[in-house]
């Protein structure tokens, strides 16, 4: 008793078809499940992705963007540093510092390179180390701690002044102008430097005599005094041969005579050399007038 | 008959892969319902490992966790005789099972309850090379058996070794290791036509389906619905299906006898609907509800619509009374449970120790048929329900499932046989390879 409306008639026997048949055990097949369950999104997601940045004008937009996000948030007032301070240096390494930075103010902190800003700052000849870092308030704080200077050094190109490690500090105009250093000269003295202040210490006895150093050959020193005297040092040993030799001065009052050099390369053999004509002069001392030796 | 040792080993490998898969199906192919379960095989006893039957008989091993059935059709007296609509019905109750499963399922263990089954009692002995029985003595007892004319187009479905003697001491379950000069096997072996077997090999294949098992349902169903004293001491089973009932005979835990009555339920429905002039659907809906196999005086009071639509106000008024329904069912019941008692006499039944007799099959359900059981077939009968497996669904409990749920035993589980044990190197052909290596594996 069915309706006549032509409906069709329920079918007495449901099957399925051959076809939904392995559709639906493809379907219970855990491989294929976890394909179409991970694969076709993640497929679907990389080829929209790659589709949308395929074009041209839409790339260029999407980096666009992402450097306006970046700028504005690099631009907030947060970042900015407006100033700089510098402690610990002298005016003239001041003035150095700013003009090779040359940073103009105000600039975001994404923009400083500290590593490398204090790489040139300490790269400067006279400061030994350097701190950069940027503190609260947007202050570029700069620690220098300046190289002492401790020789003058005399070399082919004119004066400079070293410190304890023979590191360059400053060119000099005149030896002048730091008559409080004592002075070393000839090639590689720079290199020597330790040795040689370790050598002007040992000659405090005579230290209103001494001249300076002279590096001969660049392996030994020669220790000139006025009126032109020299000591010649040995390579190795030379602080010994040179208190060898002021105790000699000390008690013989050597270097008083008329002597031209004292010859200390072979410590076997300390040698002499007299002024031409220094027998016929004797007590009749001359003096030398002492002086800077202009540079 | 090494044809028939490869195939049967072949599907013997097969259930080793589905096992280590872990998921198999049993599909029941009767006349009246089509019956699939999904097996999983992750019970505490699968993994156990070792020798000999788990617990529960290895029942726990497994969980039913998906059932279906569906309409039967293509398929008379457990024969497939229309193989497209069987093939249909097939698909329809392996999805709904892989459905509910929420799994596939690619191996099948199947049972079929025609093919005219036949039993043949074979006896073998040997004389022992040594005196200790070795695995390979087993092996060589079993093909040492007479093999007798099967006929054409027979094909042996089962061969179980069910008794072992040395010597003079006989009912050896398993004689390995014993110490004697001579060893005699006896072998229950059951042949079936081999072209009914093979329709329905190729509806299983067409299913995409690989076959993992065959086995007899009346088999299966002594299995599941005689309990292990039964089994023991010896029983029948008589298992109604719609188109076919099959008889099995147990004991010492091994068949010895398994036939069918190419008659069931269906005819039964078919009187029904000849007797009161209604369609089969109908016939079929009264014989559930209203039939019965012994008539009182309350029957002839019980009147059933028996209805109709031919729009004959007459005709589809109809009505009858249960009495009148019992007397067209109660002969063909007579009639089916007759060829069954004919089949035990020629079996021998009545000389076994205990003569329990199980009724069981959905046909086992009619109202009072074990009262005319016992009339016709002994005194002791009884209604059997297959034993209850892990998470079959309480409308798979039933009788008329007894061989679905052996068959899943028998997957858990399997009976040893023929093909089991190694075959010995004399039954390879001469100049094999193999036969060289088995010979020098055997002697050095």
């Amino acid at each position: 008793m069915r309706p006549l409306d032509g409906s069709p008639p329920p079918r007495r026997d449901p099957a399925p078809t051959r076809l939904s048949y392995r559709l639906h055990r493809l379907w219970l097949t855990p491989f294929f499940r976890a394909l179409l369950r991970i694969g076709i999104p993640v497929f679907c997601l990389v080829f929209a992705a790659a589709w949308y940045v395929g074009d041209e004008t839409r790339r260029a937009a999407l980096f666009d963007t992402y450097y306006e996000l970046r700028r504005s948030i690099e631009q907030r007032p947060e970042f900015m540093v407006a100033m700089m301070q510098i402690d610990g240096a002298s005016p003239e390494v001041v003035q150095d510092i700013q003009e090779i930075l040359a940073i103009d103010f105000p600039v975001s902190s994404f923009e400083l390179d500290l590593e490398y800003m204090r790489g040139m700052v300490a790269g400067l000849d006279a400061v030994e180390k350097a701190e950069l870092r940027i503190s609260p308030g947007g202050i570029l704080q700069i620690e220098v701690v300046e190289r002492q200077p401790a020789v003058v050094w005399r070399s082919r190109d004119g004066l400079a002044v070293l410190d304890a490690q023979g590191h360059r500090v400053s060119a000099l105009q005149s030896r002048a102008a730091r008559p409080d250093l004592p002075l070393i000269a000839g090639d590689g003295a720079q290199d020597r430097v330790p040795e040689a202040l370790s050598l002007f210490a040992a000659a405090g006895p005579i230290a209103d005599r001494v001249r300076g150093l002279v590096r001969v050959g660049e392996r030994r020193w020669d220790l000139v005094l006025d009126r032109n005297q020299r000591i010649l040092l040995p390579e190795t040993g030379a602080l010994r041969a040179l208190e060898r030799v002021i105790a000699l001065d000390q008690a013989e009052d050597m270097l008083a005579r008329d002597i031209v050099v004292v010859d200390m390369r072979i410590s076997a053999r300390p040698t002499l050399r007299l002024a031409p004509g220094a027998t016929l002069k004797t007590g009749n001392t001359r003096t030398t007038q002492a002086g800077a030796i202009e540079g | 008959m090494t044809d028939l040792y490869q195939s049967q080993r072949a599907m013997r490998r097969m259930r080793k892969q589905a096992m280590d898969r872990g998921v198999i199906a049993i599909l029941d192919v009767g006349s009246s319902k089509i019956g699939c379960l999904v097996l999983r095989f992750d019970g505490p006893d699968a993994f156990r490992g070792g020798d000999g039957v788990g617990a529960l008989a290895g029942q726990s091993s497994f969980r039913v966790i998906g059932a279906a059935t569906t309409r039967s059709r293509g398929v008379r007296f457990g024969e497939i005789h229309a193989m497209q609509e069987t093939e249909r019905a097939i698909r329809t109750a392996v999805q709904a099972a892989q459905k509910m499963a929420q799994t596939r399922v690619d191996h099948v263990i199947a049972c079929m309850a025609g093919a005219q089954p036949r039993s043949y009692g074979l006896e073998g002995a040997i004389d022992l090379a040594d005196s200790t029985v070795r695995e390979e003595d087993v092996a060589r007892v079993l093909s040492a058996c007479e093999v007798p004319d099967f006929g054409d187009g027979r094909e042996v479905l089962h061969a179980h070794p069910v008794n072992f003697a040395l010597d003079h001491r006989s009912g050896l379950n398993d004689p390995r290791g014993q110490i004697g000069n001579r060893l005699a096997c006896d072998m229950h072996v059951l042949t079936v036509e081999s072209a009914v077997a093979q329709n329905l090999l190729y509806c299983i294949k067409r299913c995409d389906l690989e076959l993992a098992g065959v086995a007899s349902s009346a088999y299966a169903a002594g299995l599941s619905s005689l309990v292990e004293d039964e089994q023991e001491l010896g029983a029948a089973c008589i298992d109604m299906g719609g188109g076919a009932t099959g008889v099995s005979i147990f004991i010492k835990k091994h068949m010895i006898y398994a036939d069918s009555v190419r008659l069931g339920g269906d005819h039964i429905t078919a009187d029904i609907s000849k007797g009161l002039q209604v369609p089969m659907a109908t016939a079929e809906r009264i014989k559930t509800f209203h039939g019965g196999v012994v008539a009182t005086g309350m029957d002839d009071r019980e009147m059933i619509e028996i209805g109709g639509d031919t729009g004959d106000y007459e005709h589809d008024r109809r009505s009858v009374s249960r009495a009148e329904l019992i007397g067209i069912m109660r002969p063909r019941v007579e009639e089916i449970l007759e060829d069954v008692r004919a089949r035990l006499d020629a079996a021998g039944f009545e000389h076994l120790p205990s003569q329990q007799i199980v009724l069981t099959g959905g046909g086992s359900q009619i109202p009072g048929l074990d009262g005319l059981a016992a009339r016709i077939l002994g005194q002791q009968v009884r209604l059997g329900r297959p034993l209850r497996v892990q998470g079959l669904p309480q409308a798979a409990t039933g009788p008329a499932f007894a061989s679905a749920v052996g068959l899943c035993l028998f997957a858990a589980h399997p009976q040893d046989e023929w093909w089991d044990f190694e075959i010995p190197a004399e039954r390879y052909p001469a100049r094999s390879l193999k036969r060289a290596v088995r010979w020098f594996r055997d002697n050095w």
